[in-house]
């Protein structure tokens, strides 16, 4: 990744002031082998870093995932913390309070963990496996489908649509979910598709 | 727009200052540092503050503390006030200028703003439990601290809170584990519009002048720097856009000094030396062991009046 | 956004209007601090609120929501009467001089053709004259009394300062002061931007309210020019990037329109997207459409897409209404017409209005599949939670299936902000328990439903069997794969129109941009506006270059930017006739004699003449439109509607209620309070709080400590007029619901006067559900009327009517 010559042509750029100011001001004196008692240590010392950007709104502002593990290495990644992109010209390195806070959307106790059913009229939701999942949504949906597509219309007009399923996408997956969301959508024929841009 | 810091780097540097950079530690003396550090300061442009509360979550998420989801009480303030587990606090209030007829909401980041004549570390009984470095930094070593809750009344501005997990006492550390690696504070980084920006004092104050005309420019005729001298300055500055009322301000004192109380403790420290400091800081962490944190009473305080006097009258 | 960002730092004036940039879009509002302090720029904020955006303004106007069109019609007005104009901005590029067809009038609220009992217009007459050229009739003098600058004129007259202050509770000092400050920058070396978000699309009106500061943009020549523009925040991170690749019913990637049934073959449906031009020499890009489509239906359905079978034009669904958005789907499903309904990360229970309607809709499903990183409200609908969603879980039949998705931590890909930058992103972290990123989901559904319709058969399997699925993993395509798809591949060698010895992408190679596509099947592309996102120099998305000669904000080697890497729209509107910056010092591009160059990639084919060619290249007329012809179901020009539940009656058209060309359904219009009601007296507001996003950030701890409580907020005045406290509780209640909540008693909220009348506003943040961290609470769509806007059905959740009482507080 380019993620170092970058941050040197920004420096280069943008950032030329930043030797001579603040960064220098903070070069005092000799480095010590230890921190003070008082003084924590370094908390992304040794994590890995990952460039990402802010999942809700659409400023889209940079942020860095620093992790224990490194997922491009094949290892389990635990983020431990995030923190604003520097580099990226939008935001500089900063981030509201909601970006600020992104580890506890990652790491939230209501994340779902995995598939689960509500059978109708059940007060509560059961585990099942994805594979039984997609089984049943499939089943479902072909069945739905068959019983219900509009071939052509009553002035004999090939039509193809199928409306009594809808499917409604949302606005934070990434443009490749998206593309590839209208082609599985839009190839059974439904009509009844929106997206949170509507609200 | 203000040059921002570089992103941290990942690999394990050495912190940039320590112990030997100590200009204070509380009940007890340090040899003075070989050279002073060049002073740090934070920044608070009131008149670019959104109130948005990053600098709360950022504090939040950098420190690991563990804040209470809290109650809705008919105001913007959330938590309702500084706690051991929430180290700087947006405080909102709604003005209506009498010169214009204008609504205002001034908005200010209330917290630790590390006092050059720190009140705190004067007030602290408990030897090397808050610790002021040549750079201006007043942390607190929580190891050494006995909670006795002298440092809130020390300071001008009523920062620290005593935990009632650990009984000690927390309040903004100026993220010194940061700037201990050329980083500025966490609520600086992520302020979205840099009314909270981090450097060298004289950098800051410099900035803060281009503000004041800008401010000047617009109207504000008394906008201006709060650096007060009663606390011999302070690390952490702020620019007002009516800075002949920081009351406005949800508070600011106008003329914050270290109440007579701390002076106090000079005194006695000026007749009894250290011992008696030791038997105080015994005192102090029975006291809390027995009663836990404890406030200054309205007779200490006499007391401490009586005292100081009587020590500037011996002293004339 | 037609600029970016980042592009804000150049602006003389903000606008901060149907929006609140610094709580909505905080990281976003830092280049207005930057113009601020740089530039000496100043800052105005419209709202009915004080709000944080207010905070730092140097004007605040208060307004009452839902009469926008009014304020900006008024500032229309008062610009020509002023004579602050950009004069031959507005000649050159507008269609002020185009002659609309005898026929077309305005009167009493209504244009021409309207037709009550389908509360929908016969737009015939609202149209140019066309010559015997075949040209549309311009009159350059603007002395026509039938030209576009003379109707505007007239229409926007009744919108005097008196007017707004009428209609608006504006005080006219304030209106005027706004209008001084805004009429400035006509100069061609001042440029306002406009920031808008919500606060204009969610009215009956949406669509007009933003027209209208287009237009009022448009004769202040800020369209096109550094600082300028009209800049849509927009909600969602990827809500631009969605509506880019067309998940709506009746679209296709890059702004393509699904056929309707009455254009039975491609033929048909081609003959009404032709887009002639109707001035000569005019680029009129979109007759390139034919390109576009049959390159898309290549990316579709692959070697079965054939020039024989009009490139499997019948695979496509046809429509017989404008198009099914939620407002219409719910309606059906309220009605029983909805079997299965699928809602991939939208929580639904808490965003469509009157939350009693989208509970009972959902009740009717058979089943609900919810995909989503967090435990909805949504994928919980069923469950009691006491007043909060007061259900019975064993009268709802709903099946319903919820799978874990990653989080965009967890995943690689582009998200399209509302500056149209594509970024990429990179995984930083191992997915929880069994979640699953999206396109695995959606890659399992269609191959299990392949896998039935070949097995099974089964109604048209053809498209769902001939989809082209190229991935080196059918079950797990990955994001660079679908990237790919969306750039565009040659599927012959393509070679340069002018010089077929230059070859533009051999075959197989990835396009360089949508200038290589082709009508004949030789290219395909899943969406045109992309192309150029990820070709053969490998994903531009992914570049991270921060060079920006002159610090203009441009940052083209960063990232990706939609169209061709275009950083500002109708960018050649920022030089005069002759191709010369209007400002020296805010130049984006100018012609050399021979070609345009600058900063920006020029929005104009490059060899264009400055006199010849028009700088609105989509536009048949090459230039921009203050008179919309038919394109919107409500009117060519915006006019002042009340909110179908407004606390006055309409005073420039007392018999008109509501948007009269907006959809309502049958018994929704039962569920409207009456105008000037006096049972909801008090004219509310929705919006959203800084420390929240929506309700994702329920789920977030701290998030939930910054604002933890659901609250609203009122005046002083119906605090002591009502007897409620600060910190007090108050049931609010509107004709479809009822509320409890805290009492925010504020001075940011005042009393406004209109028509004669105290309207007191009351503000209902959004934020609270029934999961997650923060404290259980009400959404605003316990309250909100279900009607949307006429052109898009955006929901009106900024202006309806509530009534307002304290009470001693819940019953735990």
């Amino acid at each position: 990744m380019n993620i170092e010559l970058s941050r040197r042509a920004f420096l280069q750029t943008a950032g030329a002031g930043l030797a001579g100011t603040t960064l220098g001001a903070l070069g005092f004196g000799d480095i010590e082998a230890a921190h003070a008692a008082a003084i924590r240590s370094f908390k992304l010392a040794n994590t890995t870093e990952a460039r990402n950007t802010c999942p809700y709104c659409s400023v889209a502002c940079g942020v860095i995932l620093y992790s224990k593990g490194d997922l491009r290495k094949g290892e389990q990644a635990e983020i431990t913390h995030i923190e604003g992109d520097t580099d990226h010209p939008t935001n500089r390195g900063t981030l509201c309070p909601k970006g600020s806070a992104l580890l506890g959307f990652v790491k939230a106790p209501t994340r779902l963990q995995q598939p689960m059913i509500r059978k109708p009229g059940a007060d509560k939701f059961e585990p099942t496996t994805w594979e039984d999942a997609i089984d049943r949504i499939a089943r479902l949906m072909k069945d739905d489908r068959d019983q219900n597509f509009v071939a052509t219309n009553n002035d004999g007009v090939t039509v193809n649509r199928w409306i009594t399923t809808g499917f409604l996408a949302a606005s934070a997956t990434t443009n490749e979910t998206a593309f590839e969301t209208y082609k599985v959508v839009r190839s059974t024929g439904m009509l009844v598709f929106d997206n949170q841009a509507r609200v | 727009m203000f040059p921002p810091i570089a992103n941290p780097s990942v690999t394990d540097v050495a912190p940039r200052f320590s112990e030997k950079d100590l200009v204070r530690r509380s009940a007890s003396t340090v040899p003075a540092p070989a050279e002073r550090l060049t002073e740090v300061a934070k920044l608070i442009d009131v008149s670019k503050c959104i109130g948005c509360k990053a600098c709360q979550t950022a504090c939040i998420e950098w420190n690991d503390t563990h804040p209470e989801v809290g109650v809705n009480a008919g105001v913007y303030e959330n938590p309702p006030d500084l706690t051991p587990d929430m180290f700087t606090l947006m405080r909102f209030s709604e003005w209506e200028n009498p010169e214009t007829n204008n609504l205002e909401w001034l908005i200010r980041k209330d917290g630790c703003m590390h006092c050059e004549d720190p009140g705190c570390l004067k007030a602290c009984p408990a030897p090397g439990a808050i610790v002021q470095y040549s750079n201006g930094i007043v942390d607190f070593v929580h190891e050494n601290c006995i909670g006795c809750g002298y440092c809130i009344k020390g300071c001008p501005f009523n920062i620290p809170r005593i935990s009632r997990v650990d009984h000690t006492a927390y309040k903004c550390t100026l993220c010194s584990d940061r700037v201990a690696v050329g980083q500025g504070p966490a609520c600086a980084k992520a302020c979205p519009t840099q009314a909270i920006v981090f450097g060298t004092k004289e950098e800051m104050k410099q900035h803060a002048e281009g503000r004041i005309t800008d401010l000047k420019a617009r109207g504000y005729a008394n906008a201006g720097l709060y650096d007060p001298p009663g606390v011999g300055g302070t690390h952490v500055m702020y620019v007002l856009h009516h800075a002949d009322q920081p009351e406005l301000y949800s508070g600011l004192p106008k003329e914050p000094r270290i109440s007579p109380l701390v002076e106090a403790w000079k005194g006695i420290t000026k007749y009894a030396g250290l011992t008696v400091l030791g038997v105080a800081a015994g005192v102090g962490l029975l006291h809390h062991l027995v009663m836990g944190p404890n406030r200054v009473s309205d007779t200490d305080e006499e007391n401490a009046e009586r005292l100081v006097r009587s020590d500037r009258h011996d002293s004339a | 956004m037609t600029n970016s960002w980042t592009d804000i730092r150049n602006t003389d004036l903000v606008v901060i209007m149907g929006g609140n940039a610094a709580e909505a879009h905080p990281c976003g509002f830092k280049w207005v601090t930057e113009a601020k302090a740089n530039r000496g720029a100043k800052l105005i904020v419209v709202d009915p609120r004080y709000t944080r955006s207010a905070s730092v303004s140097d004007l605040y106007a208060p307004i009452r929501q839902g009469t926008d069109i009014a304020f900006l019609l008024g500032l229309i007005n008062y610009c020509i009467e002023n004579d602050k104009v950009q004069r031959d901005y507005v000649k050159a590029f507008t269609n002020a001089g185009y002659v609309v067809k005898q026929g077309f009038t305005y009167q009493d609220g209504l244009f021409s053709g309207y037709d009550e009992a389908k509360r929908d217009y016969d737009k015939s007459s609202w149209d140019y004259e066309i010559g015997a050229d075949g040209f549309a009739v311009v009159d350059d003098t603007l002395a026509n009394p039938r030209c576009v600058w003379n109707l505007l004129k007239n229409h926007v007259a009744v919108y005097t300062p008196e007017m707004v202050e009428r209609i608006c509770g504006t005080p006219k000092d304030k209106f005027l002061k706004v209008a001084e400050m805004v009429a400035e920058c006509s100069s061609p070396t001042k440029a306002m931007t406009s920031m808008y978000a919500l606060g204009w699309t969610q009215h009956s009106k949406g669509s007009q309210n933003i027209r209208a500061m287009a237009m009022l943009q448009l004769i202040l020549g800020n369209i096109g020019v550094r600082g300028g523009g009209m800049n849509a925040l927009r909600g969602h991170s990827n809500i631009q990037g969605l509506t880019d690749v067309g998940l709506m019913s009746n679209l296709l990637p890059g702004y393509l329109t699904l056929p309707n049934e009455k254009e039975p073959d491609l033929n048909a449906y081609m003959s009404t997207r032709g887009f002639k031009p109707l001035r000569p020499n005019q680029m009129s890009y979109w007759q390139n459409y034919r390109k576009f489509f049959v390159s898309f239906q290549k990316a579709m359905y692959g070697s079965a897409a054939t020039p024989e079978n009009d490139f499997a034009y019948d695979y496509l669904p046809k429509l017989d209404v404008p198009g099914y958005d939620v407002l219409r789907a719910f309606d059906m499903m309220h009605q029983g017409k909805i079997n299965l309904y699928l809602c991939q990360g939208f929580n639904a229970l808490q965003a469509f209005p009157n939350k009693q309607k989208i509970t009972a809709s959902l009740s009717k499903l058979k089943l609900l599949v919810v995909m989503d990183p967090l435990a909805t409200e949504t994928a919980r609908f069923w469950e009691n939670h006491g007043a909060h969603n007061d259900v019975d879980p064993s009268a709802i039949q709903t099946e319903v299936i919820e799978l874990p998705s990653t989080c965009f931590a967890e995943d690689d890909g582009s998200l399209t902000n509302s500056g149209r930058w594509l970024q990429w992103h990179w995984a930083g972290g191992t997915p929880p328990g069994e979640a699953k990123r999206d396109t695995w989901i959606m890659a399992q559904i269609h191959l299990r439903l392949k896998e039935l319709y070949r097995g099974e058969g089964g109604a048209f399997p053809d498209p769902i069997l001939n989809l082209h699925w190229p991935y080196a993993d059918p079950g797990d395509p990955t994001a660079e794969e679908i990237a790919q798809e969306i750039n565009g591949r040659a599927l012959a060698k393509v070679t340069d129109t002018a010089d077929p010895t230059k070859v533009l992408a051999e075959a197989g190679k990835l396009l360089p941009g949508f200038a290589a596509l082709r009508d004949d099947g030789s290219t395909s592309c899943g969406c045109w506006i992309y192309s150029g996102c990820f070709n053969e120099k490998g994903n531009n998305m992914a570049r991270r270059d921060t060079d920006d000669p002159d610090e203009t904000g441009a940052y083209l080697k960063w990232a990706f930017s939609w169209p061709a890497n275009r950083r500002i729209l109708y960018n050649r509107a920022s030089a005069d006739l002759n191709g010369k910056a209007w400002d020296p010092d805010r130049k984006v591009i100018e012609w050399d004699g021979a070609k345009w160059s600058g900063y920006d990639v020029p929005d104009i084919a490059p060899t264009a003449k400055p006199g010849e060619v028009g700088p609105f290249i989509m536009n048949p007329e090459g230039v921009s439109r203050l008179f919309t012809r038919g394109m919107m179901r409500d009117g060519p020009f915006p006019a002042h509607y009340e909110p179908f539940e407004s606390p006055i009656v309409n005073p420039v058209a007392p018999n008109v209620r509501g948007n009269p060309a907006a959809r309502v359904f049958e018994g929704d219009f039962r569920q409207f309070a009456e105008p000037a009601s006096a049972e909801f007296p008090y004219a509310a507001t929705s919006y959203r709080l800084t420390e929240h996003f929506h309700f994702w950030t329920k789920h977030v701890v701290v998030n939930a400590v910054m604002q933890p409580e659901f609250f609203v907020e009122i005046s002083e005045q119906l605090a002591a007029e009502k007897g409620i406290a600060k910190d007090g509780w108050v049931r609010v209640w509107s004709k479809r619901g009822s509320v409890t909540a805290k009492a925010m008693v504020t001075k940011r909220i005042k009393p406004l006067t209109c028509d004669g009348k105290t309207v007191h506003i009351v503000g209902i943040p959004l934020h609270w559900g029934f999961t997650g961290a923060a404290k259980k609470g009400f959404g605003p769509n316990m309250l909100t009327p279900y009607v949307g806007d006429a052109n898009i059905e955006t929901p009106e959740y900024k202006a309806f009517l509530v009534n307002i009482e304290p009470v001693s507080g819940p019953v735990a």
